[in-house]
């Protein structure tokens, strides 16, 4: 009744290609959109913007970014944590070595150079494939583990390995409360989730999407494997790496290779399959789930111990953190394979017939 | 809409005003730990000392009549989950009074957030060894002591085993560490010290977790060093021992530092690490020291122990138990001059932090006599003492085997001078003036 | 020269040692399609099962004999590991049939993270110490020829005998036993195979019964050299390299590719490592197999990969 197309009409091709053709999606990102840009920073407290908003958006954009490698093109990577950490290396060189370097640009030439590493690693992915490829990729996590702790020269000579930064600015602004680094993050977030939208509904994204499902068939039909399963590399290794950079720079401020470790990939791996593989909003979604449960299970558990009158120790509620956790991923895979994005598919395709049972 | 805003504005309104009359009334002290996880062995007594210390001051009136209140966090190790639990720990309960991470990952993170929210950080026996000059790191205090202290130390008591410094020159040594910020920090006091005295060493960096260390010992045992430094953490320890039992390289030249020797990394070896020494950071494994006993009798007699009590005395307990027993001590200076018997912010924490004057008559009435020395803080000595010694195990326990050390302060005091001024170049800080150390 | 041997006997063994491991691996990849990433945290619940068993056991029941409380202990450990299997076939592999490769794979990292808490829930986070009676104390061989003896790790030659005394059984057992010829009929077509007649689910709780066992030796094996943590999880990462090396599908596969990637890591470490720093050891495997992989995509031993179109 309400989510209905009815009366709109679409007279032009380019209103016919709009990422949201209904009304009614437009009108609720708009909305979303205005939520998360005013609303949220008079709601949220510095806590909600530092320990959970956040790294939500910045894993997000991470999760993102393999969504695209994983979901839409199909090669399964588990060196995640190791293009995090080229861009954020990178654009730490970047900064701190060339005076007068703009943060954003810094940022973004990081992603670049995560690109280049991202295409080197996925060249194996030219003749590997599957399971193989996962753990040819786990050789890209060990050796930037490895190479960012022993080459001094990427740590700036720091004698502990560990490197730091501040001062961020955009254009002259300086970005140093929790709220303005939010927006930063939303910003970026936004503005690569619109552009990723973009490109997996053009040709390139078209491509991959053969290549994932049958890439023989592809290559039969004259779509260049190479091509194809390399640009997905880069591309996805760029956005990784501007996620990892912004990982860095707002979210730690001060940082060493074992952030960027290989729980870091297993977590988002775990976010696009939670998520939804082969969908941008289900990033989103995903990254939201992951983030949140450690947190709402390290302060619900103790109260719900206190409510049965059972007072339980931090190493307790750690351990049933990883049990509940575990257990949640099992469940959700075996309730909704497709990730929480096909929950909300369904939903919306339930809202098109409300109130009508059919 | 915008009755729900209203509605939100009013909300918000309500909880800041509720907020402000939830005046403290308790003195908050947030206790990161490490209780799962690789690191689990060794953070698990450190906590448990720390927050019984907690429990004790309580039990001994508070501070000055404030109670005080704690709540851990768990980090796992994690600078990440360090970082979040900062954050959620450091405005509760009328604002944290000081943070110690126990991980040389976080404090490195904390080091730029403490600052801006105006909370101390002690990092006792760890944490950046440049931090000890408090005119550029303000609010970092390495209490007791920092690597390149334990690295001098270790050095001069194999100089004095070997006859004299000259008597090391053409001596191998081997440092084995953790590949991390904590097993790294000491490397440039180890080759400072190789320049002015010629000994050859070598560095082996075993790979978190460090259960992998077959290759590094082979390497060992091809080298055949004269002596081992080992700069490890968790199971890295215990694996090490094995190792080493499994070459044949004898355990009595091996040397650790001041978290690689307690009770968790021996007790699985058991006779087979007799002979490994290690650094004590002023005590050992105290089970006869008067704390220890008062601990006892008003913690764990009462039922409210927080670990095992067997567990209390045993040398990572008292590393807990002192470092609570600091953290403590410096809100009560604080409040001899911002009001005896009131709450301490964090800002007020830190100058008693740093104005700490623990002489040994103070020390011996709160029980620590034989456990500790005298410390004292000021505003350029962030570190207040540098003594300790060396215990070795002897298959059951942990025995004194050497006189009292104190680092070389001629050769440290430039070092940290120099990345000092290396990292407020860096951060664009300026160095502190006498006048504002006088606030 | 006697350096050199050392490292490559050293090599040896610990390639055994990570074998043990991908030997679980591979069991539930042939005989279920299932990559188990859970295999390290199988191994961490029943060395912690192991280790505390024979620990509580003469607590409990007030006796002294070591070997005894071994014994017992051991046998509770499998019958737990049995439950486990039971329990991951009912709850989530029979509930995920014929899902893709990738939902499986991450159904099995949920429950690696629920096995870590619960073991460290039920039996705790220390170091516990697993005593079989394995030696301890190094050997020196050929003291004559070489200076200073070539060393030999008697730990490691026992557990290399086990390693081989456990793939031969297992290719026995999969060659000659009604039961193995139902694990490879199920492993190649699961619907013929059920359509035959094999129970599906009890096949897959005798697989994972068998990994489980497997486990429990690599477990016990590996606790008694390093003791019993959470980092004994971690090990696992180093026997993937191992797995994918020999081939996802080939026992014997398993072996082989232990001791070239023990041999190839230790070698790198101690002589090319010690030029650029070391710790390269955990990347050398990874990066070798790459390689490896490059010309042969389905690993030395495993089957070639068809794609049908």
């Amino acid at each position: 009744m309400l989510y209905r197309e009815n009366g709109q009409f679409k007279t032009s091709y380019t209103s016919d290609l709009q990422v949201f053709p209904i009304a009614q999606d437009r009108i609720g990102i708009a909305l979303l959109l205005a939520f998360a840009v005013f609303a949220v920073p008079l709601l949220a407290d510095e806590y909600m913007f530092r320990a959970i908003l956040i790294p939500f958006l910045i894993l997000a954009l991470a999760a993102l970014g393999l969504n695209i490698l994983v979901g839409y093109c199909g090669q399964i990577s588990l060196g995640t944590g190791a293009f995090m950490a080229v861009g954020a290396y990178a654009a730490y060189n970047l900064f701190v070595r060339i005076d007068g370097m703009p943060m954003l640009l810094a940022i973004l030439l990081g992603g670049a150079f995560s690109a280049a590493v991202g295409v080197l690693f996925g060249i194996p992915s030219l003749r590997i494939k599957g399971l193989y490829l996962a753990v040819a990729t786990l050789a890209a996590q060990f050796f930037c583990d490895w190479a960012f702790l022993r080459i001094k020269w990427f740590t700036n000579d720091s004698a502990s390995g560990s490197v730091s930064v501040s001062g961020l600015s955009l254009l002259g602004w300086k970005i140093d409360t929790p709220h303005e680094k939010y927006l930063l993050c939303l910003g970026i977030a936004i503005v690569f989730a619109m552009l990723a939208k973009n490109l997996v509904r053009s040709h390139i994204g078209r491509e991959w999407m053969a290549i994932r499902d049958m890439d023989v068939a592809a290559a039969v039909i004259g779509i260049r494997p190479v091509y194809a399963k390399l640009t997905a590399f880069a591309v996805s290794s760029f956005i990784v790496g501007v996620a990892g950079a912004l990982w860095g720079f707002v979210h730690l401020g001060a940082w060493e290779p074992a952030a960027f470790s290989i729980d870091r990939s297993f977590q988002l791996l775990f976010m696009i399959i939670i998520g939804g593989l082969g969908s941008i909003m289900g990033s989103f979604f995903g990254a939201a789930f992951i983030v949140v449960l450690p947190i709402f299970l390290n302060q619900a558990l103790p109260a719900l111990g206190a409510l049965v009158g059972v007072t339980i120790s931090t190493a307790a509620v750690a351990h049933t953190e990883f049990m509940i956790f575990g257990a949640l991923i099992v469940f959700f895979l075996i309730v909704e394979p497709h990730g929480l994005a096909r929950l909300w598919s369904i939903g919306k395709e339930k809202l098109r017939l409300w109130p009508f049972p059919h | 809409m915008k009755l729900t805003t209203l509605a939100f504005g009013a909300a918000l309104a309500v909880s800041a005003v509720s907020a402000a009359w939830a005046q403290a009334k308790e003195q908050f002290f947030p206790v990161l730990v490490y209780r799962t996880g690789a690191y689990a062995p060794n953070g698990v007594p450190f906590a448990n000392g720390y927050v019984d210390y907690l429990k004790l001051t309580n039990a001994r009136g508070g501070i000055n009549g404030v109670k005080v209140i704690w709540e851990e966090c768990e980090t796992g190790y994690a600078t990440d989950r360090g970082v979040e639990c900062y954050e959620r720990l450091k405005g509760k309960n009328g604002g944290a009074t000081v943070f110690q991470p126990l991980s040389t990952g976080i404090t490195f993170a904390l080091t730029e957030k403490a600052p801006a929210d105006k909370i101390p950080l002690i990092t006792a026996g760890y944490g950046r060894s440049e931090s000890t000059d408090g005119m550029v790191f303000k609010w970092n205090f390495p209490l007791t002591g920092t690597y390149w202290d334990a690295a001098d130390i270790i050095l001069q008591h194999l100089a004095k085993k070997e006859g004299g410094w000259d008597k090391l020159r053409g001596k191998k040594i081997a440092h084995i560490f953790h590949d991390s910020p904590y097993g790294k920090e000491p490397i440039p006091l180890l080759q400072e010290r190789q320049k002015m005295h010629g000994f050859e060493l070598t560095l082996i960096p075993v790979t978190h977790p460090g259960v992998e260390q077959k290759a590094a010992w082979l390497q060992v045992r091809q080298l055949r060093p004269d002596y081992v430094l080992l700069w490890g953490w968790g199971v890295m320890n215990s694996t090490a021992l094995k190792e080493a039992v499994a070459t044949g390289f004898p355990r009595d030249k091996m040397y650790g530092v001041w978290w690689a020797g307690a009770e968790p990394d021996v007790k699985d070896v058991g006779d087979g690490a007799r002979g490994y020494n290690a650094l004590a950071l002023q005590h050992g494994a105290e089970p006869n020291s008067a704390i220890v006993k008062e601990v006892l009798a008003k913690v764990h007699d009462k039922g409210q122990g927080t670990g095992p009590r067997d567990e209390v005395g045993q040398v990572l307990y008292m590393r807990g138990l002192t470092a609570a027993m600091l953290a403590v001590e410096g809100v009560k200076r604080a409040q001899e001059r911002f009001g005896k018997g009131k709450v301490m912010t964090g800002e007020q924490a830190r100058w008693g932090y740093e104005n700490l004057a623990l002489d040994q008559k103070k020390l011996d009435a709160l029980g620590f006599s034989g456990v500790m020395r005298p410390i004292s803080t000021s505003c350029a000595d962030h570190r207040g003492a540098t003594w300790a010694r060396m215990h070795t195990w002897d298959g059951k326990k942990w025995n004194f085997t050497s006189d009292w050390y104190q680092s070389d302060e001629a050769l440290i005091k430039p070092m940290i001078r120099a990345a000092a001024d290396k990292y407020a170049a860096e951060k664009k800080i300026e160095r502190r003036t006498p006048a504002d150390c006088q606030s | 020269m006697g350096f050199f041997l050392e490292t490559v006997i050293g090599g040896l063994m610990a390639g055994m040692l990570y074998s043990l491991i991908a030997l679980g691996f591979v069991l539930i990849f042939k005989a279920s399609g299932v990559f188990n990433f859970a295999q390290g945290a199988m191994v961490l619940f029943a060395a912690l099962a192991m280790a505390r068993f024979s620990e509580w056991f003469p607590e409990l029941l007030k006796f002294d004999s070591k070997v005894l409380a071994n014994v017992m202990a051991f046998v509770a450990a499998m019958a737990l590991m049995v439950a486990v299997a039971w329990l991951i076939e009912r709850l989530v592999l029979g509930k995920l049939v014929n899902q893709e490769g990738i939902t499986l794979l991450m159904a099995t990292l949920g429950i690696t993270y629920f096995l870590d808490g619960f073991g460290q829930t039920v039996f705790g986070s220390d170091i516990y110490k697993i005593d079989v009676g394995l030696p301890k104390d190094p050997l020196f061989l050929l003291e004559g020829t070489f200076q200073g003896g070539v060393l030999v790790n008697k730990e490691d030659l026992y557990a290399a005998v086990i390693a081989a005394a456990l793939v031969i059984l297992l290719s026995l057992f999969f060659q000659y036993t009604s039961t193995g010829r139902a694990l490879r009929a199920v492993a190649d077509d699961h619907q013929a195979a059920q359509s035959i007649g094999i129970p599906l689910d009890r096949i897959w709780v005798i697989v994972w019964s068998v990994a489980g066992f497997v486990a429990l030796v690599a477990g016990i094996i590996w606790g008694s050299k390093l003791g019993v943590q959470f980092s004994l999880a971690l090990v696992a990462l180093k026997a993937l390299p191992v797995v994918i090396l020999g081939g996802l599908t080939s026992v014997p596969g398993a072996i082989i590719g232990g001791l070239i990637i023990g041999v190839g890591e230790k070698l790198a470490e101690v002589y090319i490592g010690s030029k650029i720093g070391g710790g390269i050891e955990i990347w050398f495997g990874y990066v070798l197999v790459l390689f490896v992989l490059l010309v042969r995509p389905q690993g030395l031993f495993g089957e070639k990969i068809i794609d049908r179109v």
